[in-house]
């Protein structure tokens, strides 16, 4: 099990700020693959992947970043802080 | 080294004092104070400043010590809020504190390239159109270029 954050548009777009996800994915890729074919509100929130980031574990990261150990991931836009 | 992430409004002037007497060796204390911006169009009714608990207080550490790495600082601080902040209302702050100005500007602009898209903060402006979350500009991507 791994614990799936959402930030601003991208949690609107799913419609939970957290969940727990049951999933095989080896990499961030396979994780956003997996859940875009469950249900089209993560496939919408997932269409442009270019205009998302990620953290593994409180941390940014690729796309491609592996998953095995990891507890947390989190989606979200571009940061627009200060 | 501080680092708050904080809901409620903080005394600006206070903060600051505290900050400077704090550092009784250094010779310059720089700080930057960011405020919400009302529109172009003026009818800005809030901001809604959401963030990653844990993480932001952990991306703006790891910020902070890259800093301590770069230049020679006595202490640095940084305050950043979150929840509904009005227009006009103090969003955030950093203070770099160096034995001379050089550090403590460099430093202090450092830490805001960085802040503004590595820390996980995110801003909403609603009005009485609705809510819009603001958009990243590719310009403050771009200023990090200059420190790599």
């Amino acid at each position: 099990m791994i614990d799936v954050l959402y930030f601003a548009w991208v949690r609107e777009r799913i419609g939970v700020p957290k969940e727990s996800v049951d999933t095989q994915a080896t990499s961030v890729t396979e994780l956003v693959a997996e859940l875009s074919a469950r249900e089209e509100r993560y496939a919408m929130a997932f269409s442009d992947i270019s205009a998302l980031r990620v953290a593994v574990d409180q941390e940014l990261s690729e796309f491609d970043a592996p998953l095995q150990g990891v507890r947390e991931v989190a989606f979200f836009p571009p940061m627009t802080g200060g | 080294m501080v680092v708050r992430v904080q809901e409620t409004a903080f005394d600006l002037g206070a903060e600051v004092k505290g900050f400077a007497e704090g550092c009784k060796n250094a010779g310059a204390v720089v700080t930057f104070t960011g405020l919400v911006r009302d529109l172009a169009s003026g009818n800005l009714d809030r901001m809604l400043i959401e963030h990653y608990p844990g993480m932001t207080e952990k991306a703006l550490s790891e910020i902070e010590a890259e800093a301590v790495k770069r230049w020679s600082l006595d202490d640095s601080l940084i305050i950043h809020r979150h929840g509904s902040l009005l227009p006009g209302e103090i969003i955030m702050m950093v203070a770099t504190a160096s034995k001379h100005r050089k550090d403590a500007f460099e430093a202090a602009e450092f830490l805001m390239d960085y802040l503004k898209s590595r820390a996980p903060f995110w801003k909403q402006e609603f009005t009485s159109e609705g809510a819009e979350w603001v958009e990243s500009k590719s310009e403050d991507e771009a200023a990090l270029g200059r420190w790599s």
